[in-house]
Formats: C-alpha cells, structure tokens, sequence
C-alpha cells in the first residue's frame, strides 16, 4: 500500500514514545521518504528537523521530525549497508537545504536531488573526507586553522550593483555569523547567510558520554536557552525510562522556562529600542532584566538558571518564603512593563522604525513552515504549551500571543505580550504551587530511543537520544534557529541595509544552537 | 516617558558602586581609559549576555573608563569568549593584528580560559592563549558582570610591559 493511503485510512504503522507530548516513531523505506513527507506536507506538518547517524558499522540512518496540530512524527530511514546517500526533502521543505548539508559535512552522506551541495558546518579547516559524526572517522591530522575564504557565494549580477560583507566579527557584543548584501544603493536586493563559526563539535562530544555527566553540555548548545535544551535533553531520558515527574518538578520546570522567556524577550525589546535609537528602551528593560537575573541569583542559584534542570527533577526546591518574593517581584514587574509598553507602543519615532520593517507575510510563513514567536508574529498559531498542554500547562494554562503582519513591530508585540503571559502564569502558578518531590530517580535501561520537546522563547528545541551500553550512542540537540535563518533572507528583501540590524534582533535567531 | 524619567531622577542612579582593582594602581598604557573590542570565539551566547548585561544601567562601564567599540582599529584590549572553534581562528588573528600598540587580551568564560567543556574537541583549538598572548583571565561559566568588569579594571591598572 502506498504512503497515501496508509495515512488514509490510518494504518500507517507507529511506535507512540512515552513522554508528555504525543510522539509517534515509524520507519520509512527510502522509496516513500519523500512520499511521506509531502503527505504529511498536506496535512498540515511542519518540518521541525532532520539528521543522521550511523547505526552500525557503516549502515546509517537518517531521522526527520515533522509537527502537525495534532501530533509529532519521528521518521527513520534506515539506509541499506554501505550506501551513502538519501532522498533529499528540499523540494518538499525549504528549510531542509541547509539541514540536509549539514548531514553532508557531518556523516559524509549526500542528499540526492538537493540543488544546493555547498558545505554548510564544513568551512576550510579541514578536508571533506573527515567526517566527524561516523564511527571511526579518519585520524585528525589535517586539522588546520584556515580561514573560509573559497566559499562560494551566489550573488546577484549586474554592473549597478554592490556588495556588502559583514562578519563573522559583528559591530556588536553578538554571536560570530557572515552575512553577504547584495545592494542597490541603500536597497537590499539579496542576503546569502554563512555560519558555522561558532562549530564545536558538541554532536562528537556527547557521543560516548554518561547520560548523566552529558547534561552540563546540553546545557551549553546555546547560552540563551540552556533550561530548555536541559528540559529537552532530561524529557528525552525520562521518556527512556518511562517514568513520570512529580507535579511539583514539572511546575517548577515550567517556572525556569518561562524566566528564561522573559529575560530573552526582555533583552531583545530593549536592544530592539536601542537600534532603532531609542536608549531609554533599553536602559528601562536592561534594568528590569537585570533585577530578574539578581533574583534569579539569590533564589536559584543562577543568573541564566543553568544546571538546574537533572535527569528526574531539579536540583533545587522553592521555601514558601521565595514564593512570595518572587509574586512580589513579578507583580512590581509587570506594572513596570505595562507603564513602558504604552509609552513605547505610542512612540512616534520608534513605531516608523518598526512597522512594516522586516516583513514576513502570513502566507509566506505557512510556506517556509515557521514556527516559534516570529511565526506567532506571522500569524502561525503554533505553540507547543497550548497546542498540546504538555505538563505543568495542563494544570497552568498558556495562553497564546499572536500578530499578524509579520513585521518587527509583530515581533516586538508578541515578545511583549508573552512578557506579561509568562508574569500571569508565574503568577497563578506560584500562587498553587503544587506539593511534593523535586526529584525522583530515574532507572535508566542501558539501551534506549527517545526524545525530549520544548517550546523555548525562539521556538520549539528538541532532542533526540540513542543510548546503548549505559553511554550515548547518538544524541542531536535542535534549534529551531535552523529553520528560521533561511526566512531572515527574505524578511530583509526590500529593506535597506541600516534596518538589518533590527530585523535581526527582532528575530535574535543563535549561532550556537545552530552551528554545534 | 516624561514621568518615568522624572521617577528615574527621583531614584537617582541605580548603578552599584564599582569594584575595585585588585592589582596596585601604576603607570598604565592606557591612561585609566580603554577601548574594547569583542570577539566571540565559539562561545554558548551564555558570555555574550553577560557582556550586554554589563552595558545596563546597574554597571558603570563607562565610567569606570571603558567602551566597546565596532571597529579593532579603536580598540585597546581585545576580549575573547569560547573556547576558539578552528573556524573562528582566522578571524580572531585578523581582529588581534588590525589593533595599534599597546594592546591587551582578556579572555572571558571557562571556555576562553581553557577550553572548558569543549576541550579535547576536534573543532576547537582549546583555550584562547593556543592562538594568542592572554594578559587576564576572567574564569566563570558564564563571569559574572562585575568580575568582568573588575578584570577590565586590572589590564586598565596593570603595569607597562612594553
């Protein structure tokens, strides 16, 4: 039976993975991979991301995970002994370009029928027979320090044309990533992105790891986000070991996330007033920020709460006492912010800087299958704490923020929106905060396949996790920046080349999370 | 906005005071002022936000004689973060070399100091110090804005070496 009917008439066959979101694993042979993805295409699917790994001794395997509204679909396809290529899923999903690169560089693998076979991770440091994610790659003696000086950009023709490097060393205190303007005077006429600069390796690192030790590293793949990825990551062991979390842990799990939301979005709103001129944005929220990591500090432990999520639970627990400051905290915040939000909505000067900058138009959205606040901004009512209120939002609903022009001013909105939803929630969750354990201990088999899923203030964050033998055999930690640094091409098409620099931080997409 | 400012004057500066240098005050290249120039070498972004934390209102960068500026050509102390990814490496020599005398490096993070986590790894070079001379140190995953600030401090007061 083919791809289309199996999903017709519900027989297509899939393994559910235990864990607080539906997850359905399933096989797929590579004459309906590509079959597959166009069905789930039509239905609605996303494509959240896609990798590989070698199974066995040069057998390998590549793994996609697409989102609907109803469901994740994890899908192997298990390449025959020996054969190093795949069906490519670029003509079907966009995003899938620089991802099924990436796998190139990685595992040596190439994608068949994607048109574009540059290097992505890959720059000139080493050549391209060490492939680092195989078994037993080839020994590291050609490791150099070269620079990415051969890269070929595509460019646009023409005599009246100029163009504009930028980086990998940015203006400001940012994350390393090339970008290549093709202008028309001040007018943006193409962006070709190169990144891969901050590329440490962490895919090699964690392969051999103790589950347990691994954690620190996850917690690292980018700075910004480290308690989702660590949720993720521990999601992904719990859902190994089957078991699950005392309502306290998760509720107190959902707490750090949502600061780190807030101290994200907080940020961002205040460098996105201070590049469009504005300093008195960004002082303002700076300074609330800044009380939110000292208190951060004093009730947890940590500024950007890092090492604070463990496989089982947390290693910290809430006083009654803290519960109170940090109401108290919350509500003193959010009087603060509504007070600035007004003051900023109504500013003249800004609002001509934000509004209609930067577009990303809802029907463009749905094609590049965008997800996270900037597809929120965009009008895509995508949201994993409501779409499937995975706990502690069965307990403690979120509500979603949206916008629908897809403009920086969209994005502005909607990162201050979620500001006040995630104060609300923090609010009517400490106000119940539920009794009980902070932690419990997690029997983990030796041998095991799961993964973890996050909704993480860009978007959603997963990880995905092999183990055998009581190590990690393979363990791939995704940002949604993936799929997201493609769409910044065409949100800055038509845009002069000064309002670059707020279209990029309205987006704030990582380097890290995406470069490993 | 008018009566938040006024709330602000009213409050006064809610920065804290500085901290001071460890090292004895001497002679210095650069005259209690320096220009920074950032480079991220690979880092998580964890360093990086506290760099920007450190530009808020609650740390006196300025003040205390510090900028960070766009360009290597105006900088005096050369900050590094991350534990030196081989594809950054090329850059980082670039931004090193394009600073007049005398200049200064400072590395920020664990990363930076000695490869951190990262060590061992094919696709970083270690600690900064492989690549560069490092002059301060600055250890924390990620340093806290006020040891950052406070190592800032000891290359501003720390004696001539050439």
């Amino acid at each position: 039976m083919n791809e289309e009917a199996l999903w017709e008439n519900g027989s297509a066959p899939f393994r559910v993975i235990a864990g607080p979101l539906p997850i359905h694993q399933r096989d797929v042979l590579a004459k309906d991979w590509q079959t597959l993805a166009q069905t789930l295409r039509r239905r609605g699917a996303r494509l959240l991301g896609i990798w590989g790994e070698e199974r066995s001794d040069r057998q390998y395997r590549i793994h996609a995970l697409f989102l609907t509204a109803d469901s994740c679909y994890w899908c192997n396809l298990a390449l025959a002994q020996g054969v190093e290529g795949f069906p490519s899923l670029a003509e079907i999903f966009p995003t899938a370009v620089r991802q099924e690169r990436a796998i190139a560089d990685l595992l040596g693998l190439r994608p068949q029928g994607n048109a574009d076979q540059r290097p992505w991770l890959r720059h000139a440091a080493w050549p391209s027979t060490f492939l680092p994610l195989r078994a037993n790659p080839v020994p590291l003696t050609e490791l150099s320090t070269q620079g990415d000086t051969d890269y070929a950009f595509q460019g646009l023709p023409g005599d009246d044309l100029h163009e504009i490097p930028v980086g990998p060393v940015h203006a400001g205190t940012i994350e390393p990533g090339h970008f290549r303007f093709t202008c028309l005077g001040e007018q943006i006429l193409r962006l070709e992105e190169r990144l891969g600069y901050t590329h440490k390796g962490i895919e090699r690192l964690l392969q051999g790891q103790d589950p347990f030790a691994a954690l620190v590293l996850l917690g690292r793949v980018s700075g910004d986000s480290t308690v989702a990825y660590a949720w993720a990551y521990a999601m992904a062991l719990e859902s190994i070991a089957g078991v699950h979390l005392p309502e306290r842990a998760q509720a107190l799990r959902g707490l750090l996330l949502e600061r780190e939301r807030l101290a994200n979005h907080l940020g961002d709103l205040g460098a996105l007033g201070n590049d469009a001129g504005l300093a008195f944005a960004l002082t303002q929220l700076l300074a609330i920020k800044e009380e939110m990591l000292r208190e951060n500090e004093r009730i947890f432990g940590h500024r950007y709460l890092m090492d604070l999520i463990c496989p089982g639970g947390l290693t910290m627990d809430l006083g009654a006492d803290t519960c109170q400051q940090l109401r108290a905290s919350g509500l003193r915040w959010q009087q603060r912010l509504q007070d600035l939000e007004l003051l900023l909505q109504e500013h003249a000067g800004l609002r001509d800087r934000l509004v209609g900058t930067g577009t990303i138009a809802p029907d463009r959205a749905v094609d590049w299958g965008m997800g996270g606040l900037a597809g929120r901004a965009s009008g895509q009512a995508w949201d994993l704490r409501v779409q499937f209120a995975p706990a502690p939002y069965d307990r403690f609903p979120m509500e979603i923020s949206l916008a629908s022009s897809g403009d920086v001013a969209s994005r502005w909105a909607v990162r201050f929106a979620e500001v006040f939803a995630s104060l609300r929630w923090q609010e009517k969750l400490l106000q119940e905060l539920p009794t009980g354990a902070c932690k419990m201990p997690l029997p983990l088999p030796s041998v095991g396949e799961g993964l973890g899923i996050v909704e993480g203030w860009r978007g959603e964050i997963f990880v995905a996790l092999r183990l055998e033998a009581d190590r990690i055999a393979r363990c791939h930690p995704h940002d949604p920046s993936w799929s997201l640094w493609p769409v910044l091409e065409e949100a800055v098409l038509q845009d002069i080349v000064a309002d670059f620099p707020l279209i990029n931080k309205s987006f704030n997409l990582s380097y890290s999370g995406h470069d490993l | 906005m008018y009566r938040i400012l006024r709330e602000a004057w009213r409050l006064g500066k809610v920065g804290d005071p500085m901290p001071s240098s460890s090292s004895p005050k001497k002679a210095t290249p650069f005259s209690r002022s320096a220009v920074i120039r950032h480079v991220d070498a690979g880092s998580c972004n964890g360093c990086e936000l506290e760099i920007q934390a450190l530009g808020g209102p609650h740390y006196g960068l300025e003040q205390a004689g510090l900028r960070f500026a766009a360009s290597p050509r105006h900088a005096d102390i050369l900050l590094v973060t991350g534990p030196l990814s081989r594809h950054m490496a090329a850059a980082l020599q670039d931004t090193y070399d394009a600073m007049p005398k005398p200049k200064r490096v400072l590395a920020v993070g664990d990363c930076a100091c000695t490869g951190g986590i990262f060590h061992g790894s094919y696709a970083v070079l270690g600690p900064v110090e492989a690549l560069l001379p490092v002059h301060e140190r600055c250890l924390g995953c990620p340093p806290k804005p006020e040891q950052i600030l406070s190592s800032l401090q000891n290359l501003l007061h720390e004696g001539l070496e050439q």
